[in-house]
C-alpha cells in the first residue's frame, strides 16, 4: 500500500516537471508582457512533433533522441519568436480580452499546421536511449526515464531562476515586469527584450513537448489539454510566480497520480472509480484554493482593474424610430420557409440558436466585462440535460426547461468562484472549468455516453417537421434574445455597465458586484443552455464537441465578429460566423486555420467588430468627436 | 541653441488635452522649475519629454535632435534622465540591482558609478542588498534619483523631488542638485513647494491649465504679486 502510494507520488512528481515548464514559461511570458499565451500549449504540441520529425531524420540513438529534444526547443523558440514580432507585438497595448483571443487565433493556426505537416493520426515517440528499463523501489517498477524527468524540472526552473536572478539581462527582466514604462524610461528597449523573454517562454514548451514524448504519443489533443492544465495550475499558483507554478503543477499533478492509484473502490456500499475522478480532483483543488486564496497559493491579490473610459464607447439608449430593422429583420424570419428550401431551413435554425448562445456570452461579455472562456460549458450542458431527460422518457416540452435548469445551476455553481476572480484570472478559469465539464461528459459512459455521445433524441410530432422546429425556435430563442437585450436596459444591465466600468465606485454607491455578476453568469448560462438544449433536438444526436473548448471560442468569434460592446453585435457575428463557417468548410478541410487568421486579424485590424464599426462610423458621420 | 528647448507642444490623453503650445528652453549647467498647482500639466509635460503615456505634438529639441516621434528607451539613451513624481523603484530588486537597471553607456566623459552616486547620497551606501519595497520614502526619493544617474544624463527631469520628505533629505537633494549643475547637467524640476524652488533653481516657469503663464527668474516671480495669487494661491 505504501509502496504503490510512494511510486504514485513519484509518477505525479514526473508529470508535475512537465506541466511546470511549461507554466514557467508561461508566467515569464505573463510577467513582461501581460498576455496570457493561449497557445502555449501548442507550442508544447508544436515541440513533440518537432521531435518526432527529428528522430524520424536522424534516427535513433542519443543525437536522435536528446538532439531532437534541443531541436525542438530552440525551433519552437524561433516560432515564438516569429509570433511575437508579427502578432504578439500589435496588440501589447489592447484589452486583455483582445490579447486572449488573438493568440487563440494562434491556436487554431497551429493546429491546422500540425494537421497539414504531421497528418491526424498520432505518432509514437523515440523513447530516451538507455533509460528505458525501469528501477526499483520498494519492490515496485518505476521508469528511469521518469525518475530523470523528475529531477529535471526543478533543475531547469533552477537555471531560470538563476538567470532571472544573477545576469543583467534576469535584472532587466525583473524591473520590467514590475514596471515597463519605468524600464523604458531608464533606456531599456522594451520590444527586444519581450522578443527575447517570448521566445525563451515558447522555448520552455517546445522541451517539454519533446520530453513528454516518452510517456505519450503526439497528439492533436495536447494543446488543449496541456494548456487547460497550465491554467489550473496557474491559478492555483498564482500568475507570475515561478515557485508558486512548480508547487501547483506538484499538488495538481500528484492528487491526480493519487486518484488513478487508488483505482476502484466501495465506499458506503457503492462502488468509486477514483481514476475517473482524476478531473474531479483537479476542479476540487483548484476550488478549494480559491475559496482560500482567490489570487492563488503564490500569488497577490490583484487591484482591481480598470478599463480605460476611451475604449468603451457610452450604449446608446434603444430608439423607437431606429427599431424599423429589427421589425424587418422578423418579418423576414417569419416569411423565410416560404421561401426558402429546406436546407436553408435547418442553416437558419442553426443559426438562430446560435444566436442566442453568441447573445448570452455577449450579455455577460460586453454589459459585465467578464471574459469567458468556457461559455460551451453551460451550451453543452443544457444539451447534455435535455437529452439525458429525453431519454428517461420526459417529453421535450419537460426535457428543454430541464436543460435550461441545469444549465442554469451549472453557472450558479461555476458563478459563484467566477465573480471572486477578473481579468485574465477570470479567463483561465472558464476555461478550466469547461475542460472538466467536457472531461466529465467525455468520461461518464453510462450516463453521457462517453465520446460516442447520444442519439435518437428527435422533438414531438407536432415539431418534427423542419419548418415546424425552425418556428418553435424563432419562438423560444428569439424571446430569449429579447429578455437578454431588455436587461441591459433594465437595473441589472445598468449595476453590471457600472461594475464594469469601475468596480471601487460601484461597490462606493453600494451594489454588490459580486451578485450582480453572479445573477448575470447565471442568466447567460440559462440562455446558453437553452440554445443547447434546442441543438440537440434539432440535430437528434450529441457529443462531447458540443461543449468542447473549440466550442467556446466559436462563441467569443462570434460575439467579438460582431462586436462586443453592441447587443447586436453578437447575433450578427453568429449570423456571419455561421455563413462563413458552412461556406468555408465547403472549400478546405482547414477551417480552424481560416478562423484563427480571421480571429488575429479582427483583434489588430478591427476590435471593436463589424456593428461596432459600422456605430463609430456612423457617429464621425454625424460629428461626434 | 539651448540644451533643451521645447516649442509649441501639445498633449492629450484620449480626448482631453492636458498642454497647450507649451514652449520653454533651458540650457546646460541650468536649473529651471515649473511651477504651478496639482493638475496644471507638470507631470504630463515631464512624460511628453520622455515619451510616455499622453499623445504629443510640437516639437522637443534635445541636443541636436527632436524627441517627439522617439521612442521612450532611445530619448533615454540620448542622456534624458527621468525621476517621476511616484518614485517607480523596483520593489522587489535590491538597491544595487535598481542601480544595475539604469546603467547606460556614457556618451562622452566620466561615468557614474554607484560608488560616486553613494558619495552623493551616502545614506544609501549601507543598504546595497536591502529591496526597494523596505526603503522609506526618503530612501527611495535618492534611490531612483542615483538609478537615473547611472544613465549619465546630460539633462535631468525631476518631478515634485522635495514631495513628503524631512527636511534633512530635502537639503541632502538639493545638494546634489547643485553638484549636478556644477557637472554641467541641464534640470527641470517641478515644485509646488517655492522655497525649495528657490534653494535650487535659476529660472522659473509658471504652468496654469496647461498654459505656460510666464517664464523669468524667480526674483522677478517673487516680484510679482499678482501673478503668485492668481496661479498659485490654493
Amino acid at each position: 500500500m505504501i509502496a504503490s502510494f510512494l511510486i504514485q507520488t513519484l509518477n505525479g512528481l514526473a508529470s508535475a516537471s512537465l506541466l511546470f515548464l511549461v507554466a514557467l514559461g508561461l508566467t515569464l511570458i505573463f510577467g513582461v508582457t501581460r498576455v496570457v499565451n493561449f497557445a502555449h500549449g501548442s507550442f508544447f504540441m508544436l515541440g513533440a512533433y518537432l521531435a518526432v520529425s527529428f528522430h524520424g531524420f536522424v534516427g535513433g540513438g542519443v543525437l536522435g533522441f536528446w538532439g531532437g529534444a534541443l531541436f525542438a526547443a530552440l525551433a519552437v523558440g524561433v516560432v515564438g519568436a516569429v509570433a511575437e514580432l508579427t502578432i504578439l507585438r500589435r496588440i501589447y497595448r489592447a484589452p486583455e480580452l483582445l490579447q486572449l483571443i488573438t493568440t487563440f487565433g494562434i491556436v487554431l493556426l497551429l493546429k491546422d499546421v500540425v494537421l497539414y505537416t504531421w497528418g491526424p493520426e498520432d505518432i509514437l515517440g523515440p523513447r530516451a536511449p538507455g533509460l528505458t528499463g525501469a528501477v526499483w523501489i520498494f519492490g515496485k517498477p518505476f521508469p528511469q526515464y521518469d525518475l530523470l524527468l523528475l529531477v529535471l524540472g526543478p533543475l531547469i526552473g533552477l537555471s531560470v531562476w538563476l538567470l532571472l536572478t544573477r545576469t543583467d539581462w534576469g535584472t532587466r527582466v525583473r524591473a520590467a515586469t514590475e514596471d515597463r514604462d519605468m524600464a523604458a524610461a531608464l533606456g531599456i528597449n522594451q520590444a527586444l527584450m519581450f522578443t527575447g523573454v517570448f521566445a525563451l517562454g515558447a522555448l520552455l514548451a517546445g522541451l517539454a513537448g519533446a520530453l513528454a514524448l516518452p510517456r505519450e504519443p503526439a497528439n492533436h489533443n495536447m494543446d488543449l489539454t496541456i494548456i487547460a492544465d497550465v491554467f489550473v495550475v496557474t491559478v492555483v499558483g498564482g500568475l507570475g510566480s515561478l515557485p508558486g507554478a512548480y508547487v501547483a503543477a506538484v499538488i495538481i499533478s500528484v492528487v491526480k497520480a493519487w486518484c488513478i492509484g487508488i483505482g476502484d473502490v466501495r465506499l458506503f456500499g457503492m462502488a468509486f472509480s477514483f481514476s475517473k475522478l482524476t478531473l474531479v480532483a483537479e476542479f476540487i483543488v483548484m476550488a478549494i484554493v480559491l475559496i482560500i486564496r482567490p489570487w492563488g497559493l503564490f500569488g497577490t491579490p490583484q487591484s482591481p482593474q480598470r478599463v480605460s473610459a476611451a475604449s468603451i464607447l457610452p450604449m446608446p439608449v434603444p430608439d423607437v424610430k431606429r427599431l424599423w430593422p429589427l421589425a424587418l429583420v422578423a418579418l423576414a424570419l417569419l416569411m423565410l420557409p416560404l421561401l426558402a428550401d429546406r436546407f436553408t431551413v435547418v442553416l437558419a435554425t442553426d443559426i438562430i440558436i446560435f444566436a442566442l448562445f453568441a447573445a448570452s456570452l455577449g450579455l455577460i461579455m460586453g454589459l459585465g466585462g467578464m471574459a469567458s472562456f468556457g461559455h460551451a460549458a453551460y451550451f453543452g450542458a443544457g444539451a447534455y440535460a435535455a437529452a439525458v431527460a429525453f431519454k428517461a422518457g420526459a417529453p421535450f416540452f419537460v426535457a428543454v426547461p430541464a436543460g435550461v435548469a441545469f444549465a442554469g445551476a451549472l453557472a450558479m455553481l461555476f458563478g459563484w468562484f467566477c465573480v471572486r476572480l477578473s481579468g485574465v484570472s477570470l479567463a483561465m478559469l472558464t476555461l478550466a472549468f469547461a475542460q472538466i465539464t467536457w472531461a466529465i461528459a467525455f468520461q461518464w459512459d453510462s450516463v453521457t455516453g462517453g465520446s460516442n455521445g447520444l442519439v435518437g433524441i428527435w422533438p414531438p410530432d407536432l415539431l418534427s417537421g423542419k419548418t415546424a422546429y425552425y418556428f418553435a425556435t424563432l419562438l423560444l430563442a428569439g424571446a430569449a434574445i429579447l429578455i437578454i437585450w431588455r436587461s441591459a436596459h433594465a437595473p441589472l444591465g445598468y449595476l453590471m455597465r457600472a461594475a464594469r466600468d469601475s468596480r471601487i465606485r460601484a461597490e462606493a454607491v453600494g451594489v454588490d458586484v459580486r451578485i450582480i455578476q453572479w445573477r448575470a453568469i447565471i442568466l447567460a448560462g440559462a440562455a446558453a443552455g437553452l440554445a443547447g438544449a434546442l441543438y440537440v433536438f434539432s440535430k437528434g444526436s450529441l457529443s462531447p464537441d458540443s461543449l468542447s473548448i473549440p466550442r467556446s471560442v466559436d462563441a467569443l468569434a462570434m460575439v467579438l465578429i460582431g462586436g462586443v460592446q453592441t447587443l447586436v453585435g453578437p447575433v450578427v457575428g453568429a449570423a456571419v460566423f455561421m455563413l462563413l463557417q458552412d461556406w468555408i468548410v465547403r472549400a478546405t478541410p482547414y477551417w480552424h486555420a481560416v478562423l484563427g487568421i480571421t480571429l488575429i486579424l479582427i483583434t489588430i485590424i478591427f476590435p471593436q467588430g463589424i456593428v461596432g464599426t459600422l456605430r463609430q462610423w456612423r457617429q464621425r458621420r454625424e460629428g461626434g468627436p | 541653441m539651448s540644451l533643451l528647448e521645447i516649442r509649441e507642444l501639445d498633449a492629450w490623453y484620449g480626448r482631453a488635452q492636458i498642454l497647450f503650445g507649451v514652449s520653454l528652453a533651458v540650457e546646460a549647467g541650468e536649473a529651471a522649475v515649473l511651477i504651478g498647482r496639482n493638475g496644471a500639466g507638470k507631470s504630463t509635460l515631464m512624460k511628453c519629454i520622455v515619451g510616455l503615456e499622453a499623445e504629443r505634438r510640437g516639437t522637443i529639441h534635445f541636443d541636436g535632435a527632436d524627441l517627439i516621434a522617439e521612442s521612450t528607451h532611445r530619448i533615454a539613451r540620448r542622456g534624458m534622465g527621468y525621476v517621476p513624481e511616484d518614485r517607480r523603484i523596483f520593489m522587489d530588486l535590491t538597491v544595487a540591482e535598481n542601480l544595475a537597471v539604469g546603467r547606460l553607456p556614457s556618451n562622452g566623459g566620466a561615468a557614474w558609478t554607484p560608488e560616486a552616486a553613494f558619495e552623493l547620497f551616502p545614506p544609501l551606501a549601507a543598504m546595497r542588498d536591502r529591496k526597494g519595497g523596505q526603503m522609506s520614502g526618503g530612501e527611495q526619493q535618492m534611490l531612483t534619483i542615483a538609478r537615473a544617474l547611472m544613465g549619465n544624463p546630460r539633462f535631468l527631469l525631476l518631478d515634485e523631488p522635495s514631495e513628503g520628505l524631512a527636511p534633512v533629505i530635502v537639503e541632502v537633494i538639493a545638494g546634489a542638485i547643485a553638484k549636478l549643475k556644477a557637472r554641467g547637467v541641464g534640470l527641470l524640476l517641478s515644485e509646488q513647494n517655492l522655497h525649495f524652488a528657490r534653494a535650487v533653481a535659476d529660472r522659473a516657469f509658471v504652468l496654469d491649465r496647461g498654459h505656460i503663464r510666464f517664464a523669468g527668474t524667480l526674483a522677478e516671480l517673487d516680484a510679482d504679486a499678482a501673478l503668485k495669487e492668481q496661479y498659485l494661491a490654493i
